[in-house]
């Protein structure tokens, strides 16, 4: 059973990911404590008077102030980087470089056979760290998986700082006072782009069919899959035989894809304004619209493998150039 | 006896020309010193004299900007003993491999060092960004330095997605065409995008080809990867780190603007 899935991971160019999953489980694991632990810190010292003979700056001060342990309270705040802070510089890169040479002494880098245009070894897997990107082949045609949604995971990226306009949490491990941003960075580069680098280095085997870990990778596996577009589904559902023509498919598409990003930015909206929440107001028309543009467009992976995997939906909308 | 002798040693190196004319201050660990050896030194002095004191926790920063420019650092100094031995064309690029294999001194922990290294860099630097994002050090003022940051991820990402195709290897070779195939769908510029049809866009003169020098992955591409691993992306990477660190010492360090 474990037979498989350790073949695979013992791979020497799949340790990293191995390595990967690991370390970003430790450190989350890591920033969440430190998070809760200010958050803590915080509401414990709320109303608490400042240490003597300092000016208060703010907020943001006590926070920093309140987060040293009792005993640490009286020392001064900065030290000298040299040597305090070269020196922890200097055992890091030690350390490093101690784990470099072990890692790299019995383990060798894979070297495959010599190229060869004619032999097509199946799965053929781009690297490691696009993985997630070539499993959203199974969910977007390569125009979007390949091109268009890793564009804007770069300018989504590129543009957080400057829709963020929640002026706390600068410079401090906090979870109470941004949850939002938190929890969506973390779905996006835990759940969508870690976890579909393990999926499709672990579970995608031949004819990159899913296989669970520890399945063996059979290459001569029939998966039948009957996949219908969007308003096919509608017509099956509804009864509705006329919304299976091109034009009733054009239609919908288009509909389905406007009314997903008006609905999902309008009805946060309304909410928001309901709850009186001074966020919108902070964020104005243009942020806010490029907030809910990006979110809601990484929330349309999930969206799609969920409607791909139980509804066997495969497009949305088609168009005779192009389909969603 | 032999520590009177150490000390002896000692006072006639720190009392030489040479030595003063290299270091330029006092050996003595006194609060002036230490600030100079911070100012004085050419590697040192992207610091700051001070740190904030809850910077220098593990838990704080978690090491891992350093540890990413410290692989950096790493694979520039492989890669330039690779460099010595590689030839980028399809006759030569595979033998060197076995070359390294079999007949250069150190040649395997060579090659494994800089795979290794380039694949850890990739996870450092996407820790590195969460750990920036968790203690939201992109807020004012250090913006632009996040977009210097993503600049780098993505040129991390692309230098070590050009040199998969090096080795000229089943893996390589299959790696990079899977990926570089996603160039053929690019809407309007690629020969099986949305539009490119009719823009008259074939495989002979999409973006796909811009990016192999040809229709295939063969000798050019080989060629073409070869120079933007060795030559362009890291000269470009260089300039990026630069900007990165002086943005991160003028908006106020490692631990915020505080």
């Amino acid at each position: 059973m474990w037979h498989n899935i350790f073949k695979i991971a013992s791979k020497p160019d799949n340790i990293p990911i191995v390595g990967m999953l690991l370390l970003v489980l430790f450190f989350w694991f890591l920033s969440f404590w430190a998070a809760f632990k200010n958050d803590r810190i915080r509401r414990a010292a709320a109303g608490r008077p400042r240490p003597e003979g300092e000016k208060s700056k703010g907020d943001v001060v006590d926070v920093i102030d309140f987060m040293y342990p009792e005993e640490e309270q009286g020392l001064p705040k900065k030290v000298n980087c040299w040597p305090h802070l070269v020196k922890l510089e200097f055992i890091c890169a030690i350390a490093v470089m101690a784990l470099l040479m072990f890692w790299s002494i019995p383990i060798d880098a894979p070297l495959e056979e010599p190229s060869d245009s004619t032999l097509t070894p199946n799965p053929s897997k781009a690297p490691w760290y696009f993985l997630g990107l070539q499993d959203m082949l199974v969910y977007f045609d390569p125009w979007i998986a390949g091109v268009l949604l890793p564009t804007f995971i770069i300018v989504g990226l590129m543009v957080i700082p400057y829709v963020d306009v929640n002026p706390k949490g600068n410079g401090y491990y906090t979870f109470a006072e941004r949850p939002f941003a938190i929890l969506v960075y973390w779905f996006g580069f835990f759940v969508l782009w870690v976890l579909e680098i393990v999926i499709g280095t672990f579970c995608r085997g031949p004819g990159w069919m899913f296989f669970w870990p520890g399945q063996e990778w059979d290459p001569h596996r029939v998966v039948s899959e009957v996949n219908i577009n969007w308003n096919e589904f509608l017509a099956n559902i509804s009864g509705i035989t006329a919304l299976k023509t091109e034009t009733a498919g054009l239609l919908l598409g288009i509909l389905t894809i406007l009314a997903y990003f008006g609905l999902g930015m309008a009805l946060p909206y309304l909410w928001l304004k309901r709850q009186e929440s001074t966020i919108i107001y902070r964020l104005g028309l243009i942020r806010y619209g490029v907030v809910g543009f990006f979110f809601w467009t990484m929330m349309a992976l999930p969206i799609k493998i969920v409607l791909r995997l139980v509804f066997s939906i495969k497009y949305i909308l088609v168009t005779p150039w192009f389909n969603i | 006896m032999l520590t009177e002798q150490i000390e002896e040693i000692k006072e006639i190196i720190i009392g030489s020309r040479v030595y003063k004319s290299i270091f330029r201050r006092g050996f003595e660990d006194t609060p002036k010193n230490r600030v100079l050896a911070i100012l004085g030194n050419v590697f040192l002095h992207l610091h700051p004299p001070y740190v904030k004191r809850h910077a220098l926790k593990f838990t704080h920063s978690w090491c891992m900007g350093g540890i990413t420019f410290l692989l950096f650092l790493v694979l520039c100094f492989t890669g330039v003993f690779l460099c010595f031995y590689y030839h980028p064309d399809k006759i030569n690029a595979y033998r060197d491999m076995k070359y390294f294999e079999y007949d250069v001194p150190f040649g395997v922990v060579l090659r494994n060092m800089h795979r290794w290294a380039a694949h850890l860099m990739v996870i450092t630097v996407w820790l590195h960004m969460t750990r920036v994002f968790m203690t939201g050090s992109y807020k004012p003022p250090r913006e632009f330095n996040w977009v210097v940051g993503v600049f780098l991820l993505v040129l991390t990402l692309l230098l070590s997605f050009t040199g998969y195709l090096l080795p000229d290897d089943q893996l390589g070779f299959w790696a990079v065409t899977v990926g570089t195939n996603m160039a053929r769908a690019t809407p309007l510029l690629g020969h099986e995008g949305p539009f490119g049809e009719q823009l008259g866009v074939t495989a002979y003169n999409d973006i796909r080809f811009a990016l192999l020098g040809g229709s295939v992955v063969g000798g050019n591409a080989l060629l073409r990867a070869y120079v933007w691993h060795c030559v362009a992306m890291p000269v470009t990477a260089i300039i990026f780190l630069a900007v990165h660190f002086w943005r991160t010492r003028k908006d106020g360090g490692t631990a915020g603007p505080l």
